[in-house]
């Protein structure tokens, strides 16, 4: 128990996916300048990490990683190793999910359906969700719980940091930012400030 | 004064549209407003003007830094004596600490205004009077043996990509002063942490009497000597090795009692910022083990170490960065307290967590607003209803 909410608080703070990795940098950019359609995108990013990340953590520990066929093939399996499919596996599973998201948005919130526009099917190439399966993968953890714990934890984080930095372009879109650096570039600036803040955390060892 | 008056009034045409230094506008602008209150007067609607404008403000901060910054001039010529076993009359170490702390000082100022006045004249606005502040933060933040071409480079920076880009004073999202600092910790490490940087010509070796350590006592707590620690009462009162203005607690209370009386700092936030570091120094004692003697370290004490009070005082309460809405104020201050100490007692790559927590709420200050903002729209349309 103790095992799985180090895990959690580590991947929200500590390795966390923007400030810790700077993944998933694009739909971050693009998708946060109110809190409300951030926040929409930063809960479909747990959504979809929560889900992904244990589903390719059995096809990884009970298909794909080598002699993990043994439970349905004995013995005969132990040399097969499937590894090389990873990639394409892990990204079948997030594109699928990815459909399951959109169709559920479009059913639940029309409004924020359309305010999330091509960013919601793209969180299929989000690079944060096959960053997470495959740090999954490099990890090596122990149980399914735990993957779950991780992918829920990543996701978390990656949600603070969109709806913080949204929350900051709010406020900076009333200031006189010098025209060359206005909308994107302020941006990359408050992000590199926000990672400086959050190395607060790194190095803690849990 | 009035002769004062007449001169400004006399060189102004050459300022204005038309004249001749024209493109030197703001910076005489900045100089009468320091000099004279401006006599502006609106126009149209019911605005008032009050004389407590924003350079007025930041120089009642400054002045709130002075006992802070006196005590760090002595205890730096202090520390000095007790380093090299020499003995220093209390002018004496005084003297001593001026000379090391001035040209710091004037650094940062200089680097830091003429930023300041370059952007003004570039972009049109007016000199910032926000610099006021930071240019005296960023000498009190630092060790006393820092290289000057170092503040220089970090105030630089820290006014540039810290508050210029921004927009200027009143628009930055992270303290610059913090700023200033982290971009210094995180550069040159080297020259912001360990055990030599502290006293003044440590790092040279000059006659060092032996056994003496220059360790801040919050790194002796962090390796686990807590023999070495100094009593609570050489805590308070600051006779300790640490960055130039953060030693004395009470220096800086005296600060405090100026910034609540004259209405600047917010007493939520400071409050509410010792309440956090308090609840979670508690929590440490009560997890503290045998193998971990720095969580057994008492709550209190973690409020007199450190930058803890002047960080408390002084950062987390600038206007501009810290939350505005005043419930935001409580939570910004308890989370920055709170997470000051565990930073400062859980992560072994840092002796201190003032500096990151405030920058790390900084940055969620904004956010903190935005839900409280929301929830009360949300209360108020209920009862718009519930009245309907």
């Amino acid at each position: 128990m103790e095992e799985l909410l180090n895990i959690f608080v580590k991947s929200i703070f500590i390795d966390n996916m923007i400030f810790a990795y700077f993944l998933g940098m694009c739909s971050y950019l693009a998708v946060s300048k109110t809190v409300e359609t951030s926040t929409g995108l930063g809960i479909a990013v747990i959504f979809v990490l929560g889900i992904t990340i244990p589903v390719n953590y059995m096809l990884e520990n009970y298909i794909l990683k080598k002699g993990a066929l043994d439970w349905l093939l004995g013995d005969a399996a132990a040399n097969i190793d499937l590894g090389f499919l990873s990639f394409i596996m892990f990204i079948a599973v997030i594109a699928s999910m990815v459909q399951l998201v959109e169709m559920i948005v479009e059913k639940v919130s029309p409004s924020l359906y359309s305010a999330l526009g091509i960013f919601l099917p793209l969180i299929a190439v989000n690079c944060a969700i096959l960053g997470g399966a495959l740090f999954m993968q490099e990890r090596e953890y122990s149980s399914i719980a735990e993957a779950s714990v991780f992918g829920l934890g990543s996701g978390v984080g990656w949600f603070l940091a969109v709806v913080g930095i949204a929350a900051i372009r709010e406020k900076i879109s009333y200031s006189n930012v010098p025209a060359p650096l206005r909308g994107l570039g302020i941006t990359f600036i408050a992000t590199g400030l926000m990672g400086i803040a959050f190395m607060s955390f790194m190095g803690i060892k849990l | 004064m009035n002769g004062l008056r007449k001169l400004v009034d006399n060189i102004k045409p050459n300022f204005e549209k038309g004249g001749k230094f024209e493109k030197l506008h703001s910076t005489f602008e900045a100089f009468e407003t320091f000099l004279f209150v401006p006599n502006k007067v609106t126009f149209k609607g019911s605005h008032i003007r009050d004389n407590m404008d924003m350079k007025r403000a930041m120089s009642v901060v400054v002045m709130a830094l002075i006992p802070a910054l006196l005590f760090g001039m002595w205890n730096t010529g202090y520390q000095h004596a007790l380093s090299t076993g020499q003995e220093y009359t209390l002018m004496e170490a005084f003297w001593f600490g001026f000379l090391k702390i001035l040209p710091i000082i004037i650094v940062s100022y200089v680097a830091g205004l003429g930023v300041e006045f370059i952007f003004a004249q570039i972009r049109h606005h007016e000199v910032n009077e926000g610099f006021l502040v930071s240019g005296m933060l960023i000498p009190l933040i630092v060790p006393v043996d820092v290289p000057l071409w170092m503040v220089a480079v970090a105030t630089i920076f820290a006014v540039v990509i810290g508050k210029e880009v921004f927009g200027g004073t009143g628009m930055n999202i992270v303290n610059p002063a913090l700023t200033a600092r982290a971009f210094l910790f995180f550069a040159y490490p080297s020259h912001m942490s360990g055990d030599k940087v502290w006293i003044e010509g440590m790092a040279g070796g000059e006659g060092i009497v032996d056994g003496f350590s220059g360790a801040t006592p919050l790194a002796n707590a962090a390796s686990g000597l807590m023999d070495k620690l100094p009593s609570t009462w050489d805590m308070f009162l600051g006779i300790i090795p640490g960055s130039i203005g953060e030693t004395s607690t009470l220096a800086i209370l005296l600060g405090a009692i100026f910034l609540l009386y004259t209405g600047v700092g917010s007493w939520k936030i400071m409050l509410s910022f010792f309440a956090g570091g308090l609840a979670m120094g508690l929590i440490l004692n009560g997890f503290a083990t045998d193998t971990n003697p720095y969580m057994a370290l008492p709550a209190y004490q973690h409020l007199l170490l450190g930058g803890f009070a002047f960080g408390g005082i002084f950062m987390a309460t600038d206007p501009v960065t810290a939350a505005q809405t005043e419930r935001g104020k409580w939570i910004y201050g308890f989370l920055t307290g709170f997470i000051a100490i565990l930073v400062r007692v859980l992560n072994p790559a840092y002796p201190e967590g003032v500096m990151l927590a405030i920058l790390l709420m900084n940055v969620f200050a904004p956010l903190i607003d935005y839900y409280i903002i929301q929830g009360n729209i949300k209360r108020r349309l209920k009862r718009a209803k519930v009245a309907a």
